[in-house]
């Protein structure tokens, strides 16, 4: 990063700055790639929730491919997280997170249908009641 | 009151033997800015850590519409598609503002965030002529547990986008009067990775609500 | 204007609570007036109030833990005292009072003594066995800790204005839904813990950043001490578990608040996923809980038996084993709540494997112990202790991890038993261990052996006595939260429970003496060289209490046991002879941003609690105010010239010399 600040800690860097040699030109050049294969995935992600094109039940799944990969290029060109060693707390960090988030959401789903499976919703045992 | 490099008398207690080796030398503390940002990015991680109890929430509720309309009734897909647009594009003049900050470049900075400042109030304005109509056609929040959890998911996303708009006018009036000070330069970065990120659960709403929701 | 408020809410009908809170408040407003009458305000608020001192936010942070840990053992006597009355009888307290009791005494010992404890001591120590100057962010440490002291005083407001929860600690839907629960009680709850939450994970994140990137030259990863390990998993814990708390009781608030559909009966609500998320957080919180408490076992055991800690990587990888798995438990709270037997199964098997890193530990102590001079001194009886008591804790939580056995004892006071087992016996006594042990590093002078020994005894009996007989009594089939019963066969348990809570009174009684003595005797309690237990991390190399910079020279750590080899080195070179080039210090300058923002705070959420909406607009107005404020002023760092930061260190190792002439050796 040659832009002035600290950087005493060469092993080491913020999340967000990003380790570019040359000007303004190239990074900015940074920006208009992610933005680009930002506005292809989300327009991929449009179009294939309203197709009749491909097959109904793979949508799902290829809609949220499509974020994930969107995601992944929005963390690379916008947040510059890499995977350079100086990046290796962030993203040890990063892993963290998804694992956590990974857990809530899955296990949330998993446990939630098994109960709803078992017990009769709330709403229904009430109205049996009265 | 201790300066000097000292060994350890019996030199490997522990047996780190290879270990040590393994490890990069440690050469102190790091520099403000590396740990502003690294605090900022783990607040951004537990940030998203709430939005995932949230989709969780939105994922076991969604069948749950009591009578009331379902998300196929109510999304309209081509006002996501701008909205989508607009947070986009604001990332990108966000990423540029702080490309003008680094570069000490003030007008291109203010340009660069108040371009983001108009696209960000545009997204709010949709949202929230989205939900006005929502509520206008009785399908409001307390109609049903689906659409709760709706209006709780993007709602708090939009509080979220509220709250970068309350702290992108502040640092447009921190750098106008202070210019850019070190620490205000520090939280130009925790404020464009708040913005990015803020993107990045937006792409997750409107696959998982929107998309998903109005094909399922 | 002034919302749902008005005198109705005085609860003057109930003379106990209308009592107890009298006569709180008339005690704060005596302290208020004696500070401000004998002109300590201006001292305390230069040099604690305002304060962004690790140090002094550390020890903040207990003083408000045990200040609270007062009132949540009221409560819990008065339940004690209740059951072993109550025999086809109603006792002396109402049943709705009663709900309040255990709800207050669950939320308080959780919340405002557990957290703020562990807290504290994290903040105080974990900088300086670190080797640096501060924290990562200095006023926002101070902004946590009166965020967290906002929701502490919500909760004794609600003594005496309103009400508290009859909900159990952990508000469970329907019935802390508004159908069943209108008045404000729940509420006083969701906000207190709501603001306090906020306060935490600012502390979690500061304290992550501390440790993974504030660490002084050398001190790599594998060198740090075992309480930075330990305080490094249970902040990630917290920074991953207590958003998921937040969004729950928002979700709860818009429930209440807004007529929200998440947990109601009506419309589709779904009561379990309450359950669900709200135990997400839970049972990593046990961990966020116990892990500082491991830390602090493993340092006092170390120390104390004069030797490195046993396994040190085994210990490494345990504590960052029990972060992970922590988090892949948590349906184990409601094993009988309807999930089929894959689910049961499977988190059934992922608690009990937790007990193997945790038997890890254990191995681990007792072998640093086994070989070592061990010297029996307060820190170290409250860690043999803990390693008997644990035990006994961790085998029955195996017991209750095996869904079959789990069907039986769900609910009942066996269950009671095992959690306080390991909160009271892990991380209560951790906590103790860790304020006898590092009390001379914050204010420089011992807390009295003797005293601290008795109150180590009482609290060791009264425990056993207290909740031994609970484990007997969930075998014989007693719930909780019971205000009466019929059966003649629980009462002479429950009276010795009852026992057993006195005991644990006494001790605290011994605790308050040993305070009282040790600072009226702290002449000759002083600890002059900095290192009173012969430590071996680098909190130790500095003195007691430290300067305001913690080190005049960064030290450069070559091992483990930092400390313990500088000492080594000292003694073969009869102390380091060359002057060191003493720089200036920058030091973050005091703030009231924290006192100021937890003030506005309060005002929101008690005007949230009452529906006071135009005094919700005023505080968060004001609490943004304070922040741009805070932003704008231009200096945020003092200077400590070299010349100060030389004088002060000349001191320190002067008298340091002088007492090892004495002596003789280090």
């Amino acid at each position: 990063m040659s832009n002035g600040h600290d950087t005493e800690n060469s092993i080491d860097l913020a999340p967000g700055d990003e380790h570019v040699e040359g000007g303004v030109g190239l990074r900015v050049l940074g920006y208009l790639t992610g933005l680009a294969l930002a506005i292809l995935l989300t327009a991929t992600s449009f179009f294939v929730a309203g197709t009749d094109l491909v097959w109904q039940p793979s949508i799902p799944v290829a809609l949220i491919v499509l974020a994930i990969a969107q995601m992944g290029v929005h963390l690379v060109f916008f947040l510059h997280i890499t995977t350079g060693p100086d990046n290796t707390n962030n993203v040890l960090a990063l892993a963290f997170g998804v694992l956590i988030v990974l857990l809530v959401i899955g296990g949330s789903v998993w446990i939630m249908a098994n109960l709803n499976h078992n017990m009769m919703p709330m709403d229904q045992i009430m109205q049996m009641q009265r | 009151m201790v300066d000097a490099t000292i060994a350890y008398p019996h030199s490997d207690p522990h047996h780190l033997r290879g270990m040590e080796a393994l490890g990069i030398a440690h050469s102190g503390p790091a520099s403000k800015r590396i740990a502003t940002g690294y605090g900022f990015w783990i607040f951004i991680l537990s940030d998203m850590v709430m939005f995932s109890a949230f989709f969780a929430t939105y994922a076991v509720l969604l069948g749950q519409t009591a009578g009331g309309p379902s998300g196929r009734e109510l999304f309209d897909l081509r006002n996501v598609a701008i909205e989508t647009a607009f947070l986009l594009a604001s990332s990108f003049t966000c990423g540029l503002a702080s490309i003008a900050a680094d570069t000490r470049s003030t007008i291109w900075f203010q340009l660069g965030l108040a371009v983001t400042c108009v696209f960000g109030l545009g997204f709010l304005t949709i949202e929230g002529r989205e939900f006005a109509s929502l509520v206008a056609r009785g399908a409001g929040p307390t109609r049903s547990a689906f659409l709760s959890a709706f209006f709780t998911l993007v709602g708090c996303h939009g509080l979220h986008v509220s709250a970068g708009i309350l702290w992108l006018l502040t640092m447009m009036a921190q750098v106008f009067a202070k210019g850019f000070r070190p620490d205000i330069l520090r939280r130009i970065l925790c404020f464009a990775l708040f913005w990015h990120a803020l993107d990045i659960i937006w792409i997750a709403v409107f696959t998982v609500v929107y998309l998903i929701g109005s094909a399922a | 204007m002034l919302g749902k408020l008005g005198w109705s809410v005085i609860p003057f009908d109930q003379p106990i609570p209308l009592f107890v809170g009298a006569v709180v408040l008339v005690v704060i407003l005596g302290v208020i007036a004696w500070v401000i009458v004998a002109g300590h305000f201006p001292y305390l608020w230069r040099e604690w109030i305002t304060s962004v001192d690790h140090k002094r936010i550390g020890v903040m942070y207990t003083l408000l833990a045990m200040v609270m840990l007062l009132r949540g053992f009221s409560d819990a006597i008065m339940m004690r005292a209740q059951q072993a009355i109550a025999y086809h009888s109603n006792g002396y307290l109402p049943p709705e009072h009663f709900n309040q009791i255990f709800s207050a005494h669950g939320t308080i010992m959780i919340f405002f003594v557990g957290m703020p404890f562990v807290i504290g001591l994290m903040n105080l120590v974990v900088p300086l066995q670190l080797g640096v100057r501060d924290v990562a962010f200095p006023t926002l440490n101070s902004v946590g800790f009166w965020l967290t002291a906002t929701g502490a005083l919500l909760v004794n407001i609600s003594l005496v204005v309103g009400e508290f929860a009859r909900t159990g600690w952990l508000p469970y839907p329907p019935l802390s839904e508004l159908t069943y629960s209108p008045g404000v009680g729940v509420d006083y709850y969701l906000w207190s813990l709501e603001i306090s939450g906020v306060g935490t994970l600012v502390a979690g994140i500061n304290l992550v950043t501390t440790v993974l990137k504030l660490r002084t030259k050398g001190m790599t990863y594998l060198r740090m001490p075992m309480f930075c390990w330990t305080t490094l998993a249970s902040n990630l814990l917290i920074v991953a578990a207590f958003p998921i708390l937040t969004a729950t009781l928002a979700m709860l608030i818009l429930d209440r608040n807004f007529g929200f559909h998440f947990f109601t009966n009506e419309a589709g609500g779904n009561v379990m996923m309450f359950m669900n998320l709200i135990w997400a957080w839970g049972h990593p919180e046990v961990y966020i809980l116990v892990l500082p408490a491991f830390g602090i076992f493993s340092e006092v055991v170390s120390t104390f038996s004069c030797k490195p800690l046993f396994g040190y990587r085994s210990m490494v990888l345990a504590t960052m084993a029990i972060c992970l798995i922590s988090f892949m438990v948590w349906l184990h709270h409601f094993f009988t709540m309807g999930a089929g037997p894959d689910v049961n199964a499977i988190f059934g098997i992922a608690s009990m494997i937790i007990a193997v890193p945790t038997g890890v530990k254990i191995y681990n102590w007792l072998f640093t112990m086994y070989g070592g001079r061990i010297r029996f001194a307060t820190p170290m009886m409250w860690s043999i202790g803990f390693m008997v008591t644990f035990i006994i804790g961790g085998l029955t939580g195996v017991l209750v991890a095996v869904p079959p056995a789990d069907f039986l004892l769900h609910n009942s006071l066996f269950l009671v038993a095992h959690f306080h087992n390991v909160i009271i016996g892990g991380v209560l006594f951790g906590a103790f261990a860790g304020y006898n042990y590092w009390f001379p590093k914050a204010f420089g002078f011992r807390l009295h052996e003797g005293l601290g020994k008795a109150a180590f005894w009482f609290w060791l009996s009264g425990f056993y006595f207290a909740f031994m007989p609970l484990y007997a009594l969930g075998f014989l089939g007693m719930t909780r939260r019971m205000q009466h019963y019929d059966v003649a066969q629980w009462r002479p348990w429950l009276i010795a429970a009852a026992f057993g809570a006195i005991l644990i009174l006494i001790g605290i009684i011994f605790q308050v003496a040993q305070l009282v003595v040790s600072i009226r005797r702290r002449a000759e309690l002083r600890d002059r060289t900095g290192d009173p237990w012969d430590g071996r991390s680098l909190e130790w190399a500095t003195a007691s209490p430290p300067p305001a910079f913690n080190f005049a020279i960064s030290p450069n750590v070559t091992g483990v046991d930092a400390y313990w080899a500088i000492k080594a080195h000292a003694k073969q070179q009869d102390l380091e002879k060359r002057e060191p080039d003493y720089a200036d210090i920058e030091m973050p300058r005091n703030s009231p941003t924290g006192f100021v923002c937890a003030f506005f705070a309060t005002v929101m959420g008690f005007a949230l609690i009452w529906h006071i909406w135009w005094m919700v607009a005023v505080g968060g107005v004001g609490a943004f105010a304070t922040f741009v404020a805070f932003a704008w002023r231009d200096h945020d760092e003092y200077v400590i010239p070299a010349a100060e930061v030389a004088r002060i260190d000349r001191a320190i190792i002067a008298e340091r010399r002088a007492l090892l002439g004495l002596a003789g050796s280090p």
